[in-house]
Protein backbone atom coordinates (compact mmCIF):
# COMPACT_ATOMS: atom_id res chain seq x y z
CA UNK A 1 0.00 0.00 0.00
CA UNK A 2 1.34 3.43 -0.98
CA UNK A 3 0.32 6.15 1.43
CA UNK A 4 0.57 9.92 1.11
CA UNK A 5 0.48 12.03 4.30
CA UNK A 6 -0.11 15.79 4.34
CA UNK A 7 -0.20 17.92 7.50
CA UNK A 8 1.25 21.37 8.15
CA UNK A 9 2.56 20.14 11.52
CA UNK A 10 5.96 18.92 10.32
CA UNK A 11 7.00 17.01 13.46
CA UNK A 12 3.64 15.27 13.52
CA UNK A 13 3.51 14.20 9.90
CA UNK A 14 7.14 13.04 9.80
CA UNK A 15 6.78 10.94 12.98
CA UNK A 16 3.52 9.39 11.75
CA UNK A 17 5.10 8.74 8.36
CA UNK A 18 8.11 7.04 9.94
CA UNK A 19 5.81 4.89 12.08
CA UNK A 20 4.01 3.67 8.96
CA UNK A 21 7.33 2.96 7.22
CA UNK A 22 8.44 0.88 10.24
CA UNK A 23 5.26 -1.16 9.67
CA UNK A 24 6.31 -1.88 6.07
CA UNK A 25 3.95 0.64 4.53
CA UNK A 26 5.31 2.72 1.67
CA UNK A 27 4.70 6.23 2.99
CA UNK A 28 5.71 9.71 1.87
CA UNK A 29 4.88 12.89 3.75
CA UNK A 30 4.51 16.59 2.96
CA UNK A 31 3.64 19.72 4.91
CA UNK A 32 1.73 21.52 2.15
CA UNK A 33 -0.94 20.56 -0.32
CA UNK A 34 1.03 22.08 -3.19
CA UNK A 35 4.09 19.90 -2.43
CA UNK A 36 1.85 16.82 -2.32
CA UNK A 37 0.23 17.77 -5.64
CA UNK A 38 3.66 18.10 -7.24
CA UNK A 39 4.48 14.58 -6.04
CA UNK A 40 1.28 13.00 -7.37
CA UNK A 41 1.96 14.56 -10.75
CA UNK A 42 4.50 11.77 -11.24
CA UNK A 43 3.03 8.90 -9.21
CA UNK A 44 -0.23 7.79 -7.66
CA UNK A 45 -0.89 6.61 -4.11
CA UNK A 46 -3.49 4.18 -2.82
CA UNK A 47 -4.46 6.27 0.16
CA UNK A 48 -3.97 9.80 1.46
CA UNK A 49 -4.03 10.87 5.10
CA UNK A 50 -4.85 14.57 5.11
CA UNK A 51 -5.13 17.20 7.80
CA UNK A 52 -8.53 18.83 7.46
CA UNK A 53 -7.41 22.40 8.19
CA UNK A 54 -4.24 23.61 6.54
CA UNK A 55 -3.22 27.02 5.20
CA UNK A 56 -3.75 27.67 1.49
CA UNK A 57 -5.18 24.26 0.51
CA UNK A 58 -7.31 22.53 3.15
CA UNK A 59 -7.85 18.78 3.29
CA UNK A 60 -11.22 18.74 1.51
CA UNK A 61 -10.01 20.92 -1.35
CA UNK A 62 -6.84 18.84 -1.62
CA UNK A 63 -8.94 15.66 -1.89
CA UNK A 64 -10.67 17.02 -5.01
CA UNK A 65 -7.33 17.89 -6.61
CA UNK A 66 -5.81 14.50 -5.72
CA UNK A 67 -8.89 12.66 -6.99
CA UNK A 68 -8.53 14.37 -10.35
CA UNK A 69 -5.05 12.85 -10.63
CA UNK A 70 -5.66 9.50 -8.86
CA UNK A 71 -9.39 8.59 -9.13
CA UNK A 72 -9.06 5.40 -7.04
CA UNK A 73 -7.33 7.05 -4.10
CA UNK A 74 -8.87 6.60 -0.63
CA UNK A 75 -8.79 9.28 2.04
CA UNK A 76 -8.51 9.59 5.79
CA UNK A 77 -8.97 13.06 7.24
CA UNK A 78 -7.32 14.06 10.49
CA UNK A 79 -8.96 16.80 12.49
CA UNK A 80 -8.38 18.50 15.83
CA UNK A 81 -11.99 19.27 16.62
CA UNK A 82 -14.18 18.73 13.61
CA UNK A 83 -17.76 19.90 13.47
CA UNK A 84 -20.56 17.53 12.45
CA UNK A 85 -20.57 19.35 9.12
CA UNK A 86 -16.85 18.61 8.67
CA UNK A 87 -17.36 14.95 9.54
CA UNK A 88 -20.23 14.66 7.09
CA UNK A 89 -18.08 16.19 4.33
CA UNK A 90 -15.18 13.90 5.15
CA UNK A 91 -17.03 10.60 5.33
CA UNK A 92 -17.95 8.55 2.30
CA UNK A 93 -17.38 5.23 0.57
CA UNK A 94 -13.83 6.26 -0.22
CA UNK A 95 -13.09 8.25 2.92
CA UNK A 96 -13.17 8.35 6.69
CA UNK A 97 -12.00 10.71 9.39
CA UNK A 98 -10.13 10.45 12.69
CA UNK A 99 -9.79 12.92 15.54
CA UNK A 100 -6.26 13.83 16.68
CA UNK A 101 -4.35 12.44 18.49
CA UNK A 102 -4.83 9.17 16.62
CA UNK A 103 -4.15 5.66 17.85
CA UNK A 104 -1.80 3.97 15.38
CA UNK A 105 -3.60 0.62 15.55
CA UNK A 106 -6.96 2.27 14.87
CA UNK A 107 -5.41 4.19 12.00
CA UNK A 108 -4.04 0.97 10.50
CA UNK A 109 -7.46 -0.68 10.86
CA UNK A 110 -9.15 2.25 9.12
CA UNK A 111 -6.56 2.20 6.34
CA UNK A 112 -7.06 -1.53 5.84
CA UNK A 113 -10.85 -1.20 5.81
CA UNK A 114 -10.72 1.47 3.11
CA UNK A 115 -8.13 -0.47 1.14
CA UNK A 116 -10.19 -3.69 1.29
CA UNK A 117 -13.26 -1.75 0.21
CA UNK A 118 -11.48 -0.62 -2.92
CA UNK A 119 -10.26 -4.16 -3.67
CA UNK A 120 -13.80 -5.47 -3.17
CA UNK A 121 -15.09 -2.96 -5.69
CA UNK A 122 -12.84 -4.28 -8.46
CA UNK B 1 -30.09 50.53 23.16
CA UNK B 2 -30.98 46.93 24.02
CA UNK B 3 -30.18 45.93 20.45
CA UNK B 4 -26.74 47.57 20.68
CA UNK B 5 -25.91 45.77 23.95
CA UNK B 6 -27.12 42.47 22.48
CA UNK B 7 -25.00 43.04 19.38
CA UNK B 8 -21.93 43.71 21.56
CA UNK B 9 -22.61 40.58 23.62
CA UNK B 10 -22.96 38.47 20.48
CA UNK B 11 -19.80 39.91 19.00
CA UNK B 12 -17.90 39.38 22.25
CA UNK B 13 -19.07 35.77 22.49
CA UNK B 14 -18.19 35.17 18.86
CA UNK B 15 -14.69 36.53 19.45
CA UNK B 16 -14.28 34.48 22.63
CA UNK B 17 -15.41 31.34 20.79
CA UNK B 18 -13.11 31.98 17.83
CA UNK B 19 -10.06 32.39 20.07
CA UNK B 20 -10.82 29.35 22.25
CA UNK B 21 -11.49 27.18 19.18
CA UNK B 22 -8.22 28.29 17.59
CA UNK B 23 -6.08 27.79 20.71
CA UNK B 24 -7.60 24.41 21.56
CA UNK B 25 -7.04 23.33 17.96
CA UNK B 26 -3.35 24.20 18.33
CA UNK B 27 -3.18 22.35 21.66
CA UNK B 28 -4.68 19.29 19.94
CA UNK B 29 -1.97 19.52 17.29
CA UNK B 30 0.67 19.76 19.97
CA UNK B 31 -0.74 16.70 21.78
CA UNK B 32 -0.96 14.79 18.51
CA UNK B 33 2.70 15.60 17.77
CA UNK B 34 3.71 14.42 21.24
CA UNK B 35 1.62 11.28 20.69
CA UNK B 36 3.33 10.39 17.39
CA UNK B 37 6.85 11.15 18.58
CA UNK B 38 6.36 9.20 21.81
CA UNK B 39 4.87 6.40 19.70
CA UNK B 40 7.90 6.44 17.43
CA UNK B 41 10.15 6.21 20.51
CA UNK B 42 8.27 3.13 21.69
CA UNK B 43 8.53 1.66 18.18
CA UNK B 44 12.32 2.07 18.33
CA UNK B 45 12.41 0.65 21.86
CA UNK B 46 10.43 -2.39 20.68
CA UNK B 47 12.85 -2.90 17.79
CA UNK B 48 15.80 -2.58 20.21
CA UNK B 49 14.23 -5.29 22.37
CA UNK B 50 14.28 -7.52 19.28
CA UNK B 51 17.99 -6.85 18.79
CA UNK B 52 18.11 -3.86 16.43
CA UNK B 53 20.63 -1.27 17.74
CA UNK B 54 19.07 1.89 19.19
CA UNK B 55 20.39 5.13 17.69
CA UNK B 56 21.03 7.53 20.62
CA UNK B 57 20.82 10.55 18.28
CA UNK B 58 17.37 9.47 17.08
CA UNK B 59 16.19 9.01 20.67
CA UNK B 60 17.54 12.47 21.53
CA UNK B 61 15.80 14.14 18.57
CA UNK B 62 12.46 12.55 19.43
CA UNK B 63 12.78 13.43 23.13
CA UNK B 64 13.67 17.06 22.23
CA UNK B 65 10.63 17.28 19.96
CA UNK B 66 8.42 16.09 22.80
CA UNK B 67 9.92 18.66 25.19
CA UNK B 68 9.46 21.43 22.60
CA UNK B 69 5.82 20.50 22.14
CA UNK B 70 5.25 20.54 25.90
CA UNK B 71 6.70 24.09 25.95
CA UNK B 72 4.48 25.04 23.00
CA UNK B 73 1.34 23.70 24.69
CA UNK B 74 2.31 25.41 27.94
CA UNK B 75 2.69 28.74 26.08
CA UNK B 76 -0.69 28.27 24.40
CA UNK B 77 -2.36 27.57 27.73
CA UNK B 78 -0.69 30.57 29.38
CA UNK B 79 -1.97 32.85 26.62
CA UNK B 80 -5.44 31.33 26.82
CA UNK B 81 -5.42 31.89 30.59
CA UNK B 82 -4.38 35.55 30.15
CA UNK B 83 -7.10 35.95 27.55
CA UNK B 84 -9.71 34.39 29.85
CA UNK B 85 -8.73 36.84 32.61
CA UNK B 86 -9.23 39.80 30.25
CA UNK B 87 -12.91 39.77 31.26
CA UNK B 88 -12.09 40.14 34.98
CA UNK B 89 -12.08 43.96 34.95
CA UNK B 90 -14.38 46.14 32.89
CA UNK B 91 -11.93 49.02 33.29
CA UNK B 92 -8.20 48.63 33.81
CA UNK B 93 -4.86 50.22 32.96
CA UNK B 94 -3.19 48.10 30.28
CA UNK B 95 0.04 48.36 28.33
CA UNK B 96 -0.63 48.17 24.59
CA UNK B 97 2.83 46.65 24.04
CA UNK B 98 1.76 43.63 26.12
CA UNK B 99 -1.77 43.49 24.72
CA UNK B 100 -0.45 43.45 21.14
CA UNK B 101 1.98 40.64 21.97
CA UNK B 102 -0.93 38.65 23.41
CA UNK B 103 -3.12 39.45 20.40
CA UNK B 104 -0.38 38.32 18.00
CA UNK B 105 0.11 35.09 19.95
CA UNK B 106 -3.64 34.38 19.97
CA UNK B 107 -3.88 35.18 16.25
CA UNK B 108 -1.03 32.99 15.00
CA UNK B 109 -3.36 30.36 13.59
CA UNK B 110 -5.71 32.92 12.00
CA UNK B 111 -2.71 34.59 10.37
CA UNK B 112 -1.35 31.24 9.13
CA UNK B 113 -4.72 30.32 7.63
CA UNK B 114 -5.01 33.66 5.85
CA UNK B 115 -1.36 33.50 4.75
CA UNK B 116 -0.37 36.71 6.53
CA UNK B 117 2.72 37.32 8.65
CA UNK B 118 2.31 39.33 11.86
CA UNK B 119 5.04 41.44 13.39
CA UNK B 120 4.61 43.46 16.58
CA UNK B 121 6.92 46.46 16.85
CA UNK B 122 6.60 47.48 20.50
CA UNK B 123 7.09 51.04 21.59
CA UNK B 124 10.33 51.55 23.61
CA UNK B 125 8.21 52.80 26.52
CA UNK B 126 4.98 51.29 27.90
CA UNK B 127 1.87 52.60 26.12
CA UNK B 128 -0.63 52.62 28.98
CA UNK B 129 -4.32 53.30 28.52
CA UNK B 130 -7.31 52.84 30.78
CA UNK B 131 -9.95 50.77 29.03
CA UNK B 132 -11.85 47.49 28.93
CA UNK B 133 -9.13 44.85 28.35
CA UNK B 134 -11.54 42.39 26.68
CA UNK B 135 -13.17 45.14 24.62
CA UNK B 136 -9.75 46.32 23.52
CA UNK B 137 -8.65 42.83 22.48
CA UNK B 138 -11.91 42.30 20.60
CA UNK B 139 -11.61 45.61 18.77
CA UNK B 140 -7.95 45.00 17.90
CA UNK B 141 -8.85 41.53 16.62
CA UNK B 142 -11.59 42.94 14.38
CA UNK B 143 -9.13 45.45 12.96
CA UNK B 144 -6.55 42.71 12.49
CA UNK B 145 -9.09 40.59 10.58
CA UNK B 146 -9.68 43.49 8.21
CA UNK B 147 -5.93 44.07 7.85
CA UNK B 148 -5.23 40.36 7.18
CA UNK B 149 -7.95 40.23 4.53
CA UNK B 150 -6.53 43.37 2.96
CA UNK B 151 -2.93 42.09 3.11
CA UNK B 152 -3.82 38.85 1.32
CA UNK B 153 -1.71 35.70 0.93
CA UNK B 154 1.93 36.27 1.82
CA UNK B 155 1.34 39.79 3.08
CA UNK B 156 3.08 41.14 6.17
CA UNK B 157 1.34 43.25 8.76
CA UNK B 158 3.23 45.28 11.30
CA UNK B 159 1.37 46.21 14.49
CA UNK B 160 2.79 49.34 16.10
CA UNK B 161 1.40 51.07 19.21
CA UNK B 162 1.85 54.77 19.91
CA UNK B 163 0.90 57.01 22.86
CA UNK B 164 -1.37 60.00 22.16
CA UNK B 165 -2.52 62.92 24.32
CA UNK B 166 -5.79 61.32 25.41
CA UNK B 167 -5.13 57.65 24.83
CA UNK B 168 -3.18 55.70 22.28
CA UNK B 169 -3.31 54.36 18.75
CA UNK B 170 -2.28 51.19 16.94
CA UNK B 171 -1.07 51.22 13.33
CA UNK B 172 -1.69 48.20 11.06
CA UNK B 173 0.26 48.14 7.84
CA UNK B 174 1.60 48.53 5.29
CA UNK B 175 -1.39 47.32 3.27
CA UNK B 176 -1.82 47.13 -0.51
CA UNK B 177 -3.14 50.35 -2.08
CA UNK B 178 -6.26 48.66 -3.38
CA UNK B 179 -7.17 47.55 0.13
CA UNK B 180 -7.19 51.06 1.51
CA UNK B 181 -10.75 51.85 0.47
CA UNK B 182 -13.93 51.08 2.36
CA UNK B 183 -12.34 50.06 5.68
CA UNK B 184 -14.68 51.91 8.03
CA UNK B 185 -16.97 49.10 9.05
CA UNK B 186 -15.00 46.92 11.44
CA UNK B 187 -15.34 48.58 14.84
CA UNK B 188 -17.32 47.28 17.76
CA UNK B 189 -18.82 49.65 20.28
CA UNK B 190 -16.95 48.02 23.19
CA UNK B 191 -14.51 50.85 23.65
CA UNK B 192 -14.17 54.47 22.63
CA UNK B 193 -12.21 53.98 19.44
CA UNK B 194 -12.31 54.69 15.73
CA UNK B 195 -10.44 53.32 12.76
CA UNK B 196 -8.95 55.68 10.23
CA UNK B 197 -7.06 54.99 7.04
CA UNK B 198 -3.96 56.75 5.87
CA UNK B 199 -3.43 56.18 2.18
CA UNK B 200 -0.04 57.93 2.22
CA UNK B 201 1.45 55.48 4.72
CA UNK B 202 -0.87 52.62 3.60
CA UNK B 203 -1.88 51.96 7.19
CA UNK B 204 -5.06 51.53 9.14
CA UNK B 205 -4.86 53.25 12.51
CA UNK B 206 -7.04 52.44 15.48
CA UNK B 207 -7.36 55.53 17.65
CA UNK B 208 -8.25 54.61 21.22
CA UNK B 209 -9.37 57.06 23.89
CA UNK B 210 -8.99 56.44 27.60
CA UNK B 211 -12.34 55.42 29.12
Amino acid sequence: MRVLLVDDEEELVSALGERLVLRNIEAEWFTTGSAALKRVASCCFDLAILDMKMPKIGGLELREKLRARCPDMKFIFLTGYGSEKDFASARGTDADYMVKPVDIERLLDTMQTLFNRSKGDT
Amino acid sequence: MKTTVRKQDDQGLRFFGQVIASVTHDIKNSLATINENAGLLTDHAAMAARGRPLDPEKVNVLAMRIMDQVKRADGLLKNMNRFAHSVDDSLKKVDLNEILQLLAALSVRFAAMSGANLDVQPSPKPVVIETSPFGLLNTLFLCLEVAMTAAGQGGSICLRPEKTDNGACVHFGPLPDAAMSNQDHCLSAFIDARLVKNSATRTLTLIIHDL
